[in-house]
């Protein structure tokens, strides 16, 4: 039986294809720093407000990223995944070279170390995929 | 790890391993799977009973609502994967499957060392 034609720019939603599993990665790294940002945001933020402040951070921008990679909002997706991109290396550059402000760690320290480096290669897919699905 | 999530991630191995075969060969994810997802799930079920039953223990040093957190977040990866991959039944479909299955090892680790903070 045959498949019913794709309809036009079906093919090329960042949400399909490649775009699926993409969508899922960033719904699960998603949830788990928003799980790790509420806590640290309630119990201990006075701790070390910056590490944690900037979990905060790094859970909106994957919210932001899952919601606008889900829904085909390439420009916004484009400019949360740019955003992520920047946090990962300037945190990850940040807590390796001014410890003292990293007291704690937060998604993004040592290159989102914590997470399997996850965090610095997933902005890289994002942007080859939203890139390559514009052309 | 407990002898059940070394044995839920022993079975984790497995799915991914017969995910991959679907993939390789684009094939879509049949009953055998759906049957091995459900096992997982109730594996996940069981990780979530005997958790709970070590939180109201002993546990002084260990965040209770990080571990928590982790134990039912750990339910809805399976359903949540199921759902998405449904919607798009093709070999990215499959995939989000396998990267569903491959997440529970790592929250099983995870899990290990919120605990392994317990003094």
């Amino acid at each position: 039986m045959s498949e019913p034609a794709p309809v036009e720019g079906y093919a090329h939603e960042t949400g399909r294809g490649f775009g699926r599993v993409l969508v899922f990665v960033y719904g699960v790294l998603a949830f788990a720093a928003s799980g790790r940002a509420s806590f640290e945001l309630l119990a201990k933020f006075s701790d070390a407000p910056v590490p944690y402040g900037l979990s905060v951070l790094a859970a909106v921008v994957y919210v932001v990223a899952t919601w606008a990679l889900a829904t085909n909002r390439r420009r916004v997706a484009l400019l949360a995944v740019c955003f992520e991109l920047v946090g990962v290396l300037a945190v990850g550059f940040g807590s390796l070279l001014w410890t003292s402000k990293f007291p704690e760690a937060s998604v993004w320290s040592d290159f989102g170390i914590g997470y399997g480096c996850v965090p610095l290669v997933l902005p890289l897919v994002g942007l080859w995929w939203i890139l390559r699905g514009s052309r | 790890m407990g002898p059940l999530q070394i044995g839920l991630s022993i079975l984790c191995g497995v799915v991914v391993l017969q995910l991959a075969v679907l993939i390789v060969r684009d094939l879509r994810p049949g009953r055998v799977t759906y049957v091995l997802l459900g096992l997982l799930e109730l594996g996940l079920v069981g990780v979530l009973v005997l958790g709970l039953r070590r939180v109201f223990g002993d546990h002084e040093g260990v965040s209770v609502a990080t571990y928590v957190a982790y134990l039912v977040g750990a339910l809805f990866i399976l359903p949540l994967a199921t759902g998405w991959a449904w919607a798009e039944r093709s070999r990215n479909g499959t995939a989000v499957l396998l990267v569903a299955v491959l997440v529970i090892p790592v929250l099983f680790l995870r899990l290990h060392d919120i605990w392994a903070t317990h003094v």
